[in-house]
């Protein structure tokens, strides 16, 4: 038994040790003054900015794959939240077979992979739809459809704690059944709100595939498609710079949802801190 | 009834609307082209909109090459790969699921914020830093070589491209394990050892079973994009000999001039996984059922 329990230690920080060090050499070589990203050859800033055509912040291409992927992640998320909540609500509420239904549309995306989606659309949008053009527009529209069972999951979480009893109770004060909804329980719904807020912004600017297979060409590039078609190439620390950078913006995303849904929550006589922060993030995965 | 539901409809109708447009309908565009004829003259795929006159040799000659042909190897290696992958998953999933929900205790916050940390970062950046540590001037290649292993790590080596699976899914594994294992109720081991059960007695007769549910559901959560990857066998390997399915998808739809191949495949994969979901449905309701009794 002791022995057991002290293997297990070790194993768990070897794994955390395992699962994080490569990130952060990979981090630490964006700093790296030589042209390599595998030999140490000295510190620097030249790819970040140093490099008048080579750093981050001098190429354009590199420039213009943040502004795209900032640009679809917000899109994105303007458009899904809002879908995800109304589809969540309805369908928590809805009754009969029209449930089984609603029930079922927004759970299978959950168990499609997502090159499934991604080809499904691609071949949608050139060959049925085609009045979408690839590019920015369908990225926006796959990712859309591909986050939007996510907001339901989360914001579905937040209803069944919720429960129906403050709805009642506006509906014995007069309350009509949308004021009730619009009054009463979505005020409620903001952690779940900003939950979603996050973790969309941080799927699709991390988004690969279907981002990938809506593409079209150089100038709907993001940031992972850049390092995507250049890990293999003989790309310079300026990639790693790239890499770092969507780090820190999905890092920041979350700092932000974490800070904000706390404080409503301290607001609100809910237990709030970063525990239970932490706590409502790592139920998403469910 | 009717009038209660009709504003839930209303609230639903947004998102059912799009889920059918960009959701449903793609799945019947897919069919229509992979049951589709060719074009004689430019060999495009003509895609048939009546499902009347859906012709499927092209399909059946594709599943055939599945059965006994070229592609039976990529679908045996994806099935081989991702069983392996998963299996390592869990032997190292598990024992860090179990040491955070049972003994971390002071730690615990501590240690869920690091294995949560892999959730945020980009996926491609996880495997751009092992293709910089095992390229041959990189960290891991250079201690490797110290130790007198010399290998070809980055040019078609199916070690690799599981062990990327595992580092790449292995996290998205952990957490739906740690919360499963954190529900569970310890004082029913305890008592389990009390009536003289060894420990790994109690392990096998009442943790595994009162975990079981959440053991399955968590593999499904990993093994679903694990069958569809092809981004992780392109940076890590780049060679026919570690292809996966996913790779042939991407290949027919995006770079060749048969995508009606590609479509095919999409039916083959999203069939093989449905199959699947719908045998562990089937099971976990007939648990339920068996519980109940």
């Amino acid at each position: 038994m002791t022995r057991k329990i002290r293997l297990l230690p070790a194993l768990v920080w070897g794994y955390v040790v395992w699962s994080l060090l490569p990130v952060v050499i990979a981090v630490a070589f964006s700093f790296n003054d030589g042209r390599s990203r595998s030999v140490w050859q000295g510190f620097s800033f030249r790819w970040w900015f140093g490099d008048p055509y080579g750093s981050v912040f001098h190429d354009a291409a590199m420039r213009q794959s943040i502004v795209n992927s900032l640009v679809l992640a917000i899109s994105t998320m303007v458009i899904v939240v809002p879908l995800g909540i109304t589809l969540a609500i309805g369908a928590h509420r809805i009754r009969g077979k029209s449930s089984t239904a609603v029930q079922g549309l927004t759970s299978v995306p959950l168990v499609t992979p997502e090159i499934v989606v991604g080809a499904a659309l691609l071949i949608t949008f050139t060959r049925l739809l085609s009045g979408i053009p690839l590019g920015y527009p369908a990225q926006v529209l796959g990712n859309v459809t591909f986050s939007v069972a996510s907001v339901v999951v989360i914001v579905r979480a937040r209803l069944v704690s919720i429960g129906s009893s403050f709805e009642d109770a506006a509906r014995d004060l007069g309350a009509t059944r949308l004021q009730a909804v619009r009054f009463v329980l979505m005020p409620m719904l903001w952690p779940s709100i900003m939950a979603s807020l996050v973790v969309v912004f941080a799927t699709v600017i991390d988004d690969f595939v279907i981002t990938s297979f809506l593409s079209a060409g150089v100038d709907s590039q993001t940031v992972p498609l850049r390092i995507y078609s250049s890990v293999r190439g003989g790309a310079t620390p300026a990639l790693n710079a790239l890499a770092t950078l969507l780090i820190l913006t999905t890092l920041g995303a979350l700092t932000l949802g974490l800070a904000g849904m706390s404080v409503w929550k301290k607001r609100h006589g809910e237990p709030g801190g970063l525990r239970n922060a932490l706590a409502d993030i790592t139920r998403m995965g469910d | 009834m009717n009038s209660r539901n009709r504003l839930w409809v209303a609230l639903t109708a947004p998102g059912v609307t799009w889920l059918v447009f960009f959701f449903v309908l793609p799945f019947y565009a897919v069919a229509c082209v992979a049951f589709g004829s060719i074009d004689p003259i430019f060999r495009d795929a003509v895609p048939q909109w009546n499902p009347l006159n859906w012709d499927f040799a092209q399909a059946s000659s594709v599943i055939d090459s599945i059965l006994s042909g070229p592609l039976r190897g990529v679908v045996v290696r994806t099935v081989v790969y991702v069983l392996i992958a998963m299996a390592c998953s869990f032997a190292l999933g598990f024992p860090v699921a179990y040491y955070l929900a049972r003994h971390a205790g002071k730690r615990r916050l501590l240690l869920l914020t690091l294995i949560v940390l892999p959730f945020w970062v980009n996926y491609l950046m996880r495997m751009l830093a092992w293709v910089n540590l095992l390229s041959p001037s990189g960290f891991a290649q250079r201690a490797l070589s110290f130790f007198g292993v010399n290998y070809n790590w980055l040019d078609g080596s199916p070690v690799t491209v599981i062990l990327g699976l595992v580092y790449g899914y292995v996290p998205f594994l952990i957490l739906p394990l740690y919360a499963t294992l954190e529900r569970i109720d310890w004082r029913l081991v305890d008592a389990a050892r009390d009536l003289g059960a060894t420990s790994r007695q109690a392990f096998r007769l009442v943790t595994v079973p009162l975990a079981s549910a959440g053991l399955v559901a968590a593999g499904i959560l990993i093994a679903l994009p694990m069958f569809g990857d092809y981004y992780t066998n392109d940076l890590l390997s780049r060679s026919p000999n570690t292809e996966m399915l996913g790779n042939q998808i991407d290949f027919y739809i995006n770079n060749s001039s048969e995508p009606q191949n590609g479509a095919v495949l999409v039916m083959f994969l999203s069939g093989m996984l449905l199959i699947g979901l719908s045998w562990y449905l089937r099971n976990t309701a007939r648990i339920g059922r068996e519980r109940v009794r």
